[in-house]
Protein backbone atom coordinates (compact mmCIF):
# COMPACT_ATOMS: atom_id res chain seq x y z
CA UNK A 1 0.00 0.00 0.00
CA UNK A 2 2.72 2.12 0.50
CA UNK A 3 4.09 2.10 -2.93
CA UNK A 4 4.91 6.07 -4.09
CA UNK A 5 2.47 6.03 -6.83
CA UNK A 6 1.75 9.28 -9.17
CA UNK A 7 -2.00 11.05 -8.99
CA UNK A 8 -3.04 12.76 -12.26
CA UNK A 9 -5.45 15.87 -11.61
CA UNK A 10 -6.63 18.29 -14.19
CA UNK A 11 -8.04 21.37 -12.51
CA UNK A 12 -10.19 23.40 -14.60
CA UNK A 13 -11.06 27.23 -13.81
CA UNK A 14 -13.70 28.63 -15.38
CA UNK A 15 -16.54 31.54 -14.96
CA UNK A 16 -18.77 30.09 -17.51
CA UNK A 17 -20.69 27.63 -19.86
CA UNK A 18 -18.29 25.94 -22.76
CA UNK A 19 -19.21 26.85 -26.23
CA UNK A 20 -17.02 25.21 -29.12
CA UNK A 21 -15.76 21.67 -30.07
CA UNK A 22 -16.18 18.47 -28.51
CA UNK A 23 -18.91 18.37 -24.87
CA UNK A 24 -16.25 18.76 -21.88
CA UNK A 25 -18.32 16.39 -20.36
CA UNK A 26 -17.99 13.81 -22.73
CA UNK A 27 -14.13 14.51 -22.76
CA UNK A 28 -13.46 14.68 -18.68
CA UNK A 29 -15.21 11.06 -18.90
CA UNK A 30 -12.08 10.30 -21.45
CA UNK A 31 -9.85 11.49 -18.97
CA UNK A 32 -11.38 9.70 -15.93
CA UNK A 33 -10.82 6.25 -17.97
CA UNK A 34 -7.08 7.19 -18.23
CA UNK A 35 -6.58 7.84 -14.32
CA UNK A 36 -7.02 11.64 -14.55
CA UNK A 37 -8.85 12.78 -12.51
CA UNK A 38 -10.92 16.37 -13.22
CA UNK A 39 -12.05 18.45 -10.90
CA UNK A 40 -13.70 21.93 -11.85
CA UNK A 41 -14.25 25.46 -9.71
CA UNK A 42 -16.60 27.38 -11.16
CA UNK A 43 -15.84 31.22 -10.29
CA UNK A 44 -18.89 33.30 -10.19
CA UNK A 45 -19.54 37.12 -9.26
CA UNK A 46 -20.39 39.10 -6.79
CA UNK A 47 -23.49 40.46 -8.85
CA UNK A 48 -24.11 37.64 -10.72
CA UNK A 49 -26.96 37.31 -12.96
CA UNK A 50 -29.04 33.81 -12.45
CA UNK A 51 -28.49 32.62 -16.09
CA UNK A 52 -25.23 32.51 -15.23
CA UNK A 53 -25.51 30.73 -12.67
CA UNK A 54 -27.52 28.36 -14.28
CA UNK A 55 -24.40 28.08 -16.49
CA UNK A 56 -22.29 26.78 -14.02
CA UNK A 57 -24.57 23.58 -13.86
CA UNK A 58 -21.68 22.56 -16.57
CA UNK A 59 -19.01 22.68 -13.82
CA UNK A 60 -21.06 19.63 -11.64
CA UNK A 61 -21.36 17.45 -14.52
CA UNK A 62 -18.02 17.60 -16.04
CA UNK A 63 -16.34 16.95 -12.27
CA UNK A 64 -19.01 13.89 -11.90
CA UNK A 65 -17.95 12.40 -15.27
CA UNK A 66 -14.44 13.39 -14.56
CA UNK A 67 -14.40 11.03 -10.90
CA UNK A 68 -13.40 15.01 -9.31
CA UNK A 69 -14.59 17.52 -7.45
CA UNK A 70 -16.54 20.99 -8.26
CA UNK A 71 -17.57 23.52 -6.15
CA UNK A 72 -18.45 27.31 -7.66
CA UNK A 73 -17.51 29.71 -5.51
CA UNK A 74 -17.18 33.82 -5.61
CA UNK A 75 -13.72 35.12 -7.03
CA UNK A 76 -11.99 36.23 -3.27
CA UNK A 77 -12.51 32.56 -2.31
CA UNK A 78 -11.07 31.14 -4.95
CA UNK A 79 -7.76 30.93 -3.23
CA UNK A 80 -8.65 29.16 -0.22
CA UNK A 81 -10.96 26.83 -2.58
CA UNK A 82 -8.47 25.95 -5.06
CA UNK A 83 -6.38 24.16 -2.43
CA UNK A 84 -9.47 22.31 -0.58
CA UNK A 85 -10.59 20.98 -3.90
CA UNK A 86 -6.79 20.07 -5.12
CA UNK A 87 -6.89 18.56 -1.38
CA UNK A 88 -10.19 16.87 -1.13
CA UNK A 89 -9.44 15.22 -4.75
CA UNK A 90 -6.12 13.67 -3.48
CA UNK A 91 -8.03 11.91 -0.95
CA UNK A 92 -10.89 11.15 -2.53
CA UNK A 93 -8.76 9.60 -4.84
CA UNK A 94 -6.79 7.62 -2.79
CA UNK A 95 -10.10 6.80 -0.74
CA UNK A 96 -11.37 5.33 -3.87
CA UNK A 97 -7.82 2.59 -4.14
CA UNK A 98 -8.34 2.07 -0.88
CA UNK A 99 -12.11 1.22 -0.54
CA UNK A 100 -11.11 -0.96 -3.80
CA UNK A 101 -8.52 -2.98 -1.80
CA UNK A 102 -10.77 -3.13 1.29
CA UNK A 103 -13.73 -4.65 -1.03
CA UNK A 104 -11.26 -7.00 -2.08
CA UNK A 105 -10.78 -7.87 1.24
CA UNK A 106 -13.66 -7.87 2.73
CA UNK A 107 -16.34 -7.70 0.10
CA UNK A 108 -17.90 -6.02 -2.29
CA UNK A 109 -20.10 -3.96 -0.42
CA UNK A 110 -17.80 -2.91 2.56
CA UNK A 111 -16.46 0.33 2.77
CA UNK A 112 -14.28 2.52 5.34
CA UNK A 113 -17.79 3.82 6.53
CA UNK A 114 -18.79 -0.09 7.52
CA UNK A 115 -15.69 -0.32 9.72
CA UNK A 116 -15.49 0.22 13.10
CA UNK A 117 -14.41 3.63 14.42
CA UNK A 118 -10.88 2.16 15.79
CA UNK A 119 -10.51 0.26 12.39
CA UNK A 120 -11.24 3.60 10.08
CA UNK A 121 -8.67 4.97 12.17
CA UNK A 122 -5.70 3.04 10.75
CA UNK A 123 -7.42 3.27 7.63
CA UNK A 124 -7.51 6.93 7.72
CA UNK A 125 -3.50 7.23 8.79
CA UNK A 126 -2.76 5.01 5.77
CA UNK A 127 -5.00 7.28 3.51
CA UNK A 128 -2.91 10.59 5.34
CA UNK A 129 0.18 8.73 4.27
CA UNK A 130 -0.36 8.08 0.70
CA UNK A 131 -1.60 11.72 0.63
CA UNK A 132 1.60 12.79 1.84
CA UNK A 133 3.77 10.67 -0.02
CA UNK A 134 2.44 10.01 -3.38
CA UNK A 135 3.65 12.30 -6.68
CA UNK A 136 1.23 14.45 -7.83
CA UNK A 137 1.02 15.63 -11.15
CA UNK A 138 -1.75 18.55 -11.99
CA UNK A 139 -2.38 20.43 -15.03
CA UNK A 140 -4.30 23.67 -14.46
CA UNK A 141 -6.51 25.05 -17.21
CA UNK A 142 -7.62 28.50 -17.41
CA UNK A 143 -10.34 29.95 -18.51
CA UNK A 144 -9.08 33.26 -20.90
CA UNK A 145 -12.55 34.17 -22.07
CA UNK A 146 -13.29 37.85 -22.13
CA UNK A 147 -15.21 37.89 -18.94
CA UNK A 148 -12.23 36.35 -16.59
CA UNK A 149 -9.92 39.39 -17.01
CA UNK A 150 -10.88 40.68 -13.55
CA UNK A 151 -10.35 37.34 -12.09
CA UNK A 152 -6.75 36.74 -13.46
CA UNK A 153 -5.08 37.81 -10.36
CA UNK A 154 -6.87 36.31 -8.40
CA UNK A 155 -6.08 32.73 -10.18
CA UNK A 156 -2.37 33.69 -10.02
CA UNK A 157 -2.25 34.19 -6.72
CA UNK A 158 -4.45 31.43 -5.83
CA UNK A 159 -1.99 29.05 -7.72
CA UNK A 160 1.03 30.26 -5.88
CA UNK A 161 -0.64 29.58 -2.59
CA UNK A 162 -1.33 26.53 -4.12
CA UNK A 163 2.10 25.50 -5.00
CA UNK A 164 3.81 26.61 -1.33
CA UNK A 165 1.05 24.20 0.25
CA UNK A 166 1.82 21.15 -2.34
CA UNK A 167 5.50 21.94 -2.15
CA UNK A 168 5.13 21.46 1.61
CA UNK A 169 4.42 17.53 0.96
CA UNK A 170 6.95 15.14 0.95
CA UNK A 171 5.87 13.45 -2.33
CA UNK A 172 7.08 15.34 -5.36
CA UNK A 173 4.85 17.58 -7.51
CA UNK A 174 4.43 18.84 -11.04
CA UNK A 175 2.92 21.30 -12.72
CA UNK A 176 1.71 22.44 -15.77
CA UNK A 177 -0.72 25.54 -16.86
CA UNK A 178 -2.67 25.85 -19.93
CA UNK A 179 -5.01 28.72 -20.56
CA UNK A 180 -7.89 28.13 -23.43
CA UNK A 181 -8.60 29.65 -26.11
CA UNK A 182 -5.21 30.33 -27.18
CA UNK A 183 -3.55 32.61 -29.53
CA UNK A 184 -3.19 29.93 -32.27
CA UNK A 185 -4.79 26.96 -31.06
CA UNK A 186 -8.01 26.27 -28.78
CA UNK A 187 -5.50 25.72 -25.87
CA UNK A 188 -2.19 26.71 -25.61
CA UNK A 189 0.29 26.13 -22.64
CA UNK A 190 1.62 28.42 -20.95
CA UNK A 191 3.88 26.70 -18.39
CA UNK A 192 5.08 23.16 -19.06
CA UNK A 193 5.67 20.70 -16.35
CA UNK A 194 7.83 22.47 -13.78
CA UNK A 195 8.29 21.40 -9.65
CA UNK A 196 8.00 25.40 -8.89
CA UNK A 197 5.33 28.16 -9.55
CA UNK A 198 7.28 30.98 -8.75
CA UNK A 199 7.55 32.40 -12.20
CA UNK A 200 4.15 32.47 -13.03
CA UNK A 201 3.65 36.43 -12.62
CA UNK A 202 5.60 37.09 -15.77
CA UNK A 203 3.45 34.28 -17.82
CA UNK A 204 0.20 35.44 -16.78
CA UNK A 205 1.15 38.91 -18.31
CA UNK A 206 1.45 37.56 -21.34
CA UNK A 207 -2.20 36.38 -21.57
CA UNK A 208 -4.65 37.61 -24.11
CA UNK A 209 -8.16 37.01 -23.48
CA UNK A 210 -10.40 35.66 -26.25
CA UNK A 211 -14.08 35.08 -26.78
CA UNK A 212 -14.82 31.56 -26.92
CA UNK A 213 -14.96 28.87 -24.20
CA UNK A 214 -13.65 25.41 -25.70
CA UNK A 215 -13.76 23.97 -22.53
CA UNK A 216 -13.71 20.49 -24.14
CA UNK A 217 -11.04 20.80 -26.60
CA UNK A 218 -9.06 22.09 -23.42
CA UNK A 219 -9.72 19.04 -21.45
CA UNK A 220 -8.84 17.13 -24.73
CA UNK A 221 -5.84 18.91 -24.89
CA UNK A 222 -4.84 18.07 -21.09
CA UNK A 223 -5.06 14.82 -21.53
CA UNK A 224 -2.28 14.60 -24.29
CA UNK A 225 0.06 17.03 -22.31
CA UNK A 226 -0.05 14.30 -19.35
CA UNK A 227 0.07 11.59 -22.27
CA UNK A 228 3.33 13.45 -23.50
CA UNK A 229 4.75 13.45 -20.05
CA UNK A 230 4.60 9.81 -19.47
CA UNK A 231 5.87 8.82 -22.84
CA UNK A 232 8.82 10.95 -23.35
CA UNK A 233 9.44 10.72 -19.17
CA UNK A 234 8.96 7.42 -17.99
CA UNK A 235 7.51 4.13 -19.33
CA UNK A 236 3.87 3.78 -18.82
CA UNK A 237 3.18 2.27 -15.18
CA UNK A 238 -0.11 0.56 -14.96
CA UNK A 239 0.22 1.00 -11.70
CA UNK A 240 0.66 4.44 -11.04
CA UNK A 241 -2.71 5.11 -10.54
CA UNK A 242 -4.23 2.72 -9.13
CA UNK A 243 -7.46 3.37 -8.40
CA UNK A 244 -8.24 3.62 -11.90
CA UNK A 245 -6.72 0.64 -13.28
CA UNK A 246 -8.20 -1.46 -10.98
CA UNK A 247 -11.56 0.23 -11.49
CA UNK A 248 -10.96 0.26 -15.39
CA UNK A 249 -9.87 -3.45 -15.11
CA UNK A 250 -6.45 -2.86 -16.95
CA UNK B 1 -23.56 23.14 -5.81
CA UNK B 2 -23.54 26.92 -4.94
CA UNK B 3 -21.04 27.79 -2.24
CA UNK B 4 -21.89 25.43 0.89
CA UNK B 5 -22.74 26.73 4.10
CA UNK B 6 -22.07 24.39 7.27
CA UNK B 7 -24.40 26.44 9.37
CA UNK B 8 -27.31 25.23 7.68
CA UNK B 9 -26.23 21.36 7.86
CA UNK B 10 -27.78 18.84 10.58
CA UNK B 11 -25.01 18.66 12.58
CA UNK B 12 -24.65 22.24 13.32
CA UNK B 13 -28.36 22.37 14.23
CA UNK B 14 -29.18 19.89 17.13
CA UNK B 15 -31.91 20.85 19.21
CA UNK B 16 -31.61 20.75 22.81
CA UNK B 17 -32.46 17.62 24.59
CA UNK B 18 -31.72 15.59 21.53
CA UNK B 19 -30.49 11.92 22.09
CA UNK B 20 -27.43 11.04 20.44
CA UNK B 21 -27.13 7.51 20.54
CA UNK B 22 -23.51 5.28 19.11
CA UNK B 23 -24.37 2.61 16.74
CA UNK B 24 -20.83 0.62 18.10
CA UNK B 25 -20.72 1.57 21.33
CA UNK B 26 -24.27 2.62 22.10
CA UNK B 27 -23.70 5.14 24.79
CA UNK B 28 -26.00 7.46 24.98
CA UNK B 29 -25.45 11.42 24.84
CA UNK B 30 -28.00 14.54 25.44
CA UNK B 31 -27.46 17.91 24.22
CA UNK B 32 -27.10 21.02 26.51
CA UNK B 33 -25.65 23.25 23.49
CA UNK B 34 -23.88 24.02 21.28
CA UNK B 35 -20.63 25.37 21.97
CA UNK B 36 -19.41 26.39 18.52
CA UNK B 37 -18.73 24.97 15.19
CA UNK B 38 -16.32 25.23 12.53
CA UNK B 39 -15.31 23.85 9.29
CA UNK B 40 -15.63 20.18 9.87
CA UNK B 41 -18.68 20.28 12.67
CA UNK B 42 -19.90 21.44 15.69
CA UNK B 43 -19.03 20.92 19.33
CA UNK B 44 -21.85 20.42 21.79
CA UNK B 45 -21.92 20.22 25.14
CA UNK B 46 -23.98 16.68 26.32
CA UNK B 47 -24.62 14.86 29.14
CA UNK B 48 -23.25 11.30 29.56
CA UNK B 49 -23.28 8.69 31.98
CA UNK B 50 -19.80 10.09 32.30
CA UNK B 51 -20.68 13.27 32.88
CA UNK B 52 -20.45 15.95 30.77
CA UNK B 53 -19.13 16.16 27.84
CA UNK B 54 -17.66 18.16 24.88
CA UNK B 55 -19.20 16.18 21.86
CA UNK B 56 -18.13 16.61 18.09
CA UNK B 57 -20.17 15.67 15.58
CA UNK B 58 -19.37 16.22 11.84
CA UNK B 59 -20.54 14.75 8.36
CA UNK B 60 -17.09 13.63 7.12
CA UNK B 61 -15.55 10.80 8.44
CA UNK B 62 -11.80 11.54 7.03
CA UNK B 63 -11.66 14.30 8.79
CA UNK B 64 -13.60 13.31 11.99
CA UNK B 65 -11.51 10.15 12.37
CA UNK B 66 -8.15 12.26 11.30
CA UNK B 67 -8.88 14.43 14.70
CA UNK B 68 -9.35 11.43 16.71
CA UNK B 69 -6.30 9.91 15.24
CA UNK B 70 -4.86 13.40 16.86
CA UNK B 71 -6.71 13.17 20.15
CA UNK B 72 -5.05 9.61 20.72
CA UNK B 73 -1.88 11.10 20.26
CA UNK B 74 -2.04 13.53 22.55
CA UNK B 75 -2.46 11.00 25.53
CA UNK B 76 0.90 9.42 24.89
CA UNK B 77 2.26 12.57 25.20
CA UNK B 78 3.77 11.72 28.46
CA UNK B 79 3.39 13.48 31.24
CA UNK B 80 1.38 16.30 30.41
CA UNK B 81 -2.00 16.99 29.60
CA UNK B 82 -1.69 19.20 25.88
CA UNK B 83 -5.53 18.48 24.49
CA UNK B 84 -8.77 17.84 26.20
CA UNK B 85 -8.87 13.67 26.61
CA UNK B 86 -10.91 11.34 24.67
CA UNK B 87 -13.65 9.70 26.12
CA UNK B 88 -15.43 7.94 23.11
CA UNK B 89 -15.89 7.61 19.34
CA UNK B 90 -18.49 6.41 17.33
CA UNK B 91 -21.33 7.07 14.77
CA UNK B 92 -24.95 8.51 14.81
CA UNK B 93 -27.10 7.14 12.21
CA UNK B 94 -29.95 9.67 12.26
CA UNK B 95 -32.23 10.56 9.03
CA UNK B 96 -30.94 7.93 6.53
CA UNK B 97 -27.40 9.25 7.33
CA UNK B 98 -24.60 8.48 9.31
CA UNK B 99 -22.77 11.25 10.98
CA UNK B 100 -19.42 10.51 12.74
CA UNK B 101 -18.93 11.87 16.36
CA UNK B 102 -16.29 11.96 19.12
CA UNK B 103 -16.68 12.44 22.86
CA UNK B 104 -13.98 14.62 24.70
CA UNK B 105 -13.55 16.16 28.20
CA UNK B 106 -15.08 19.59 28.51
CA UNK B 107 -12.83 22.38 29.08
CA UNK B 108 -14.74 25.42 30.62
CA UNK B 109 -12.88 28.56 30.39
CA UNK B 110 -12.49 31.71 28.42
CA UNK B 111 -12.05 32.69 25.12
CA UNK B 112 -8.75 34.50 25.11
CA UNK B 113 -10.16 37.53 23.74
CA UNK B 114 -12.53 37.83 26.84
CA UNK B 115 -9.85 37.12 29.41
CA UNK B 116 -8.01 39.84 27.85
CA UNK B 117 -10.89 42.40 28.46
CA UNK B 118 -10.99 42.10 31.78
CA UNK B 119 -6.77 41.61 33.17
CA UNK B 120 -3.86 44.12 32.32
CA UNK B 121 -1.28 43.28 29.29
CA UNK B 122 0.98 41.94 30.85
CA UNK B 123 -1.15 38.58 31.08
CA UNK B 124 -0.36 38.55 27.31
CA UNK B 125 2.42 37.53 27.45
CA UNK B 126 2.15 35.03 30.19
CA UNK B 127 -0.42 32.90 28.57
CA UNK B 128 2.31 33.22 25.71
CA UNK B 129 4.57 31.29 28.13
CA UNK B 130 2.87 28.99 28.79
CA UNK B 131 1.26 28.42 25.34
CA UNK B 132 4.97 28.21 24.27
CA UNK B 133 5.90 25.64 27.13
CA UNK B 134 3.22 22.93 25.75
CA UNK B 135 4.64 23.31 22.38
CA UNK B 136 7.62 22.64 23.06
CA UNK B 137 6.43 19.84 24.69
CA UNK B 138 4.25 18.99 21.45
CA UNK B 139 7.22 19.07 19.20
CA UNK B 140 9.58 17.17 21.33
CA UNK B 141 6.87 14.22 21.08
CA UNK B 142 7.63 15.00 17.38
CA UNK B 143 4.28 16.90 16.40
CA UNK B 144 3.32 20.80 15.08
CA UNK B 145 0.34 22.36 16.70
CA UNK B 146 -0.67 23.33 13.21
CA UNK B 147 -4.31 25.75 13.04
CA UNK B 148 -2.50 27.75 16.12
CA UNK B 149 -5.57 30.56 16.43
CA UNK B 150 -7.61 32.14 19.58
CA UNK B 151 -10.33 30.31 18.50
CA UNK B 152 -8.42 27.09 19.07
CA UNK B 153 -7.53 27.95 22.72
CA UNK B 154 -8.99 28.78 25.80
CA UNK B 155 -8.37 29.66 29.14
CA UNK B 156 -9.25 27.96 32.49
CA UNK B 157 -8.72 28.26 35.82
CA UNK B 158 -8.27 29.93 38.33
CA UNK B 159 -4.93 29.34 38.19
CA UNK B 160 -5.03 30.82 34.79
CA UNK B 161 -3.53 28.29 32.43
CA UNK B 162 -4.11 28.38 28.31
CA UNK B 163 -5.12 25.71 27.03
CA UNK B 164 -5.73 24.33 23.34
CA UNK B 165 -9.09 22.70 22.62
CA UNK B 166 -9.22 22.21 18.66
CA UNK B 167 -6.52 19.55 17.39
CA UNK B 168 -7.54 19.54 13.90
CA UNK B 169 -4.33 20.85 12.29
CA UNK B 170 -2.00 18.69 14.42
CA UNK B 171 0.42 17.13 11.89
CA UNK B 172 3.19 15.46 12.08
CA UNK B 173 7.05 17.07 12.19
CA UNK B 174 8.33 17.59 8.13
CA UNK B 175 4.82 17.15 6.85
CA UNK B 176 2.52 19.82 5.16
CA UNK B 177 0.37 21.54 7.52
CA UNK B 178 -3.10 19.81 7.61
CA UNK B 179 -4.99 22.81 8.82
CA UNK B 180 -4.30 26.67 8.98
CA UNK B 181 -6.33 29.98 9.18
CA UNK B 182 -4.44 32.63 7.26
CA UNK B 183 -3.39 35.48 9.25
CA UNK B 184 -1.25 32.87 11.00
CA UNK B 185 0.15 30.94 8.33
CA UNK B 186 3.35 32.05 7.57
CA UNK B 187 2.62 30.94 4.09
CA UNK B 188 0.03 33.71 3.56
CA UNK B 189 2.12 36.30 4.16
CA UNK B 190 5.55 35.10 2.10
CA UNK B 191 7.24 33.74 5.22
CA UNK B 192 8.24 30.64 4.75
CA UNK B 193 6.53 27.23 3.32
CA UNK B 194 4.02 25.10 4.95
CA UNK B 195 6.33 22.18 6.10
CA UNK B 196 5.46 21.33 9.78
CA UNK B 197 8.00 22.29 12.38
CA UNK B 198 8.49 24.08 15.34
CA UNK B 199 9.09 27.14 13.91
CA UNK B 200 6.11 27.49 11.66
CA UNK B 201 4.02 27.34 15.15
CA UNK B 202 6.29 30.04 17.02
CA UNK B 203 5.42 32.16 13.84
CA UNK B 204 1.63 31.55 14.35
CA UNK B 205 2.26 31.98 18.17
CA UNK B 206 3.81 35.40 17.47
CA UNK B 207 0.76 36.52 15.29
CA UNK B 208 -2.10 35.12 18.04
CA UNK B 209 -0.35 37.79 19.85
CA UNK B 210 -0.46 40.64 17.52
CA UNK B 211 -3.96 39.37 17.14
CA UNK B 212 -4.86 40.66 21.00
CA UNK B 213 -3.51 43.82 19.86
CA UNK B 214 -5.63 43.77 17.04
CA UNK B 215 -8.61 41.99 17.63
CA UNK B 216 -9.73 42.19 14.31
CA UNK B 217 -7.23 41.11 12.56
CA UNK B 218 -5.99 42.60 9.28
CA UNK B 219 -5.16 41.09 5.70
CA UNK B 220 -1.47 41.49 3.39
CA UNK B 221 -1.46 44.90 2.04
CA UNK B 222 1.96 45.90 0.33
CA UNK B 223 5.28 44.63 1.38
CA UNK B 224 4.18 42.28 4.61
CA UNK B 225 7.51 43.24 6.45
CA UNK B 226 7.08 46.61 6.76
CA UNK B 227 3.57 46.25 7.30
CA UNK B 228 4.09 44.25 10.52
CA UNK B 229 6.68 46.37 11.40
CA UNK B 230 4.18 49.49 11.32
CA UNK B 231 1.67 46.44 13.28
CA UNK B 232 4.28 46.30 16.09
CA UNK B 233 5.45 50.00 16.53
CA UNK B 234 1.63 51.35 16.25
CA UNK B 235 0.80 49.23 19.16
CA UNK B 236 1.12 49.96 22.63
CA UNK B 237 0.87 46.61 23.77
CA UNK B 238 3.33 44.70 21.08
CA UNK B 239 6.04 47.08 21.50
CA UNK B 240 7.84 45.97 24.22
CA UNK B 241 8.19 42.24 22.50
CA UNK B 242 8.81 43.75 19.25
CA UNK B 243 12.22 41.90 19.22
CA UNK B 244 10.67 38.45 20.01
CA UNK B 245 7.92 39.39 18.10
CA UNK B 246 9.88 39.95 14.90
CA UNK B 247 12.23 36.80 15.03
CA UNK B 248 9.31 34.26 14.96
CA UNK B 249 8.08 36.45 12.27
CA UNK B 250 11.54 35.51 10.64
CA UNK B 251 11.86 32.17 11.49
CA UNK B 252 14.81 32.99 13.50
CA UNK B 253 13.48 30.67 16.67
CA UNK B 254 14.33 26.42 16.42
CA UNK B 255 12.96 25.43 18.96
CA UNK B 256 9.69 27.09 21.14
CA UNK B 257 11.85 26.74 24.27
CA UNK B 258 14.29 29.59 23.25
CA UNK B 259 11.39 31.68 22.15
CA UNK B 260 9.79 30.75 25.74
CA UNK B 261 13.02 32.08 27.81
CA UNK B 262 13.61 34.79 26.15
CA UNK B 263 10.15 35.75 26.69
CA UNK B 264 10.46 34.72 30.05
CA UNK B 265 13.26 37.21 30.55
CA UNK B 266 11.82 39.99 28.63
CA UNK B 267 8.59 40.01 31.32
CA UNK B 268 10.77 39.95 34.13
CA UNK B 269 12.88 42.91 32.73
CA UNK B 270 9.76 44.40 32.40
CA UNK B 271 8.60 44.19 35.76
CA UNK B 272 11.28 46.13 37.20
CA UNK B 273 10.94 48.63 34.45
CA UNK B 274 7.53 49.33 35.10
CA UNK B 275 7.62 50.43 38.60
CA UNK B 276 9.44 53.64 38.52
CA UNK B 277 8.69 53.62 42.75
CA UNK B 278 10.84 50.72 43.45
CA UNK B 279 13.78 52.27 41.11
CA UNK B 280 13.82 55.70 43.08
CA UNK B 281 14.11 53.83 46.24
CA UNK B 282 17.20 51.77 45.13
CA UNK B 283 18.13 55.31 44.15
CA UNK B 284 18.51 56.58 47.44
CA UNK B 285 19.52 53.28 49.12
CA UNK B 286 22.66 53.53 47.21
CA UNK B 287 25.02 54.26 49.81
CA UNK B 288 23.71 51.87 51.91
CA UNK B 289 23.83 49.03 49.45
CA UNK B 290 27.64 50.30 49.15
CA UNK B 291 28.11 49.83 52.17
CA UNK B 292 26.85 46.43 51.58
CA UNK B 293 29.18 45.73 49.10
CA UNK B 294 32.43 47.05 51.44
CA UNK B 295 31.57 44.50 53.67
CA UNK B 296 30.73 42.12 51.44
CA UNK B 297 34.65 42.98 50.51
CA UNK B 298 36.20 42.91 53.94
CA UNK B 299 34.56 39.08 54.58
CA UNK B 300 35.91 38.04 51.09
CA UNK B 301 39.06 39.02 52.96
CA UNK B 302 38.61 37.17 56.01
CA UNK B 303 37.14 34.37 54.26
CA UNK B 304 40.61 33.90 52.54
CA UNK B 305 42.50 34.50 55.36
CA UNK B 306 40.64 31.63 57.17
CA UNK B 307 40.99 29.27 54.18
CA UNK B 308 44.79 29.74 53.91
CA UNK B 309 45.20 29.23 57.88
CA UNK B 310 43.12 26.15 57.53
CA UNK B 311 44.94 24.79 54.65
CA UNK B 312 48.01 25.64 56.98
CA UNK B 313 47.09 23.57 59.41
CA UNK B 314 46.53 20.80 57.79
CA UNK B 315 49.63 21.18 56.15
CA UNK B 316 51.16 21.52 59.37
CA UNK B 317 49.87 18.27 60.73
CA UNK B 318 50.61 16.50 58.22
CA UNK B 319 54.26 17.42 58.18
CA UNK B 320 54.43 16.37 61.55
CA UNK B 321 53.00 12.76 60.41
CA UNK B 322 55.43 12.45 57.90
CA UNK B 323 58.27 13.57 60.05
CA UNK B 324 57.25 11.26 62.70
Amino acid sequence: MRNKGTLRQILLITDGCSNQGEDPVAMAALAHEQGIAVNVIGVLNENAPEYHRQGLREVEEIAMAGGGISQVVYTKQLAQTVKMVTQKAMAQTIKGVVNAELQQILGSQSTMEDLPPDKRGEVIEVVDEMGETMNLEILVLIDASGSMEDKMLTVQESLLDLSISLNSRIGDNEFSIYVFPGKRSEAEELLSWSSKLDSIGKIFSKITLGGITPTGPAIKEGIAAFGRKRSSKRRFLSDDAPGYTNESGM
Amino acid sequence: MMPQDIRTSLVCNLVVGEEIRGKWNHSKYRIRRRLGYGATGAVYLADSDRGVVALKIGHDQMSITSEVNVLKRFSKVQGKVLGPSLIDVDDWVARNSTYPFYAMEYLKGETLFDFMKTKSSEWAGILLVQLLTDLHTLHQAGWAFGDLKPDNLLVTGPPYRIRWIDVGGTTVMDRSIKEYTEFYDRGYWGKGSRKAEPSYDLFSAGMVMVNLAYPSRFSKNGDPNKQMQAKITGSPMLKPYASILEKAWNGKYRYAEEMRNELVLLLNARDKARSPKKQSQQASQQPASRQAQKKKKSSFITETFLVFTFVFVVYLFYMLGQTM
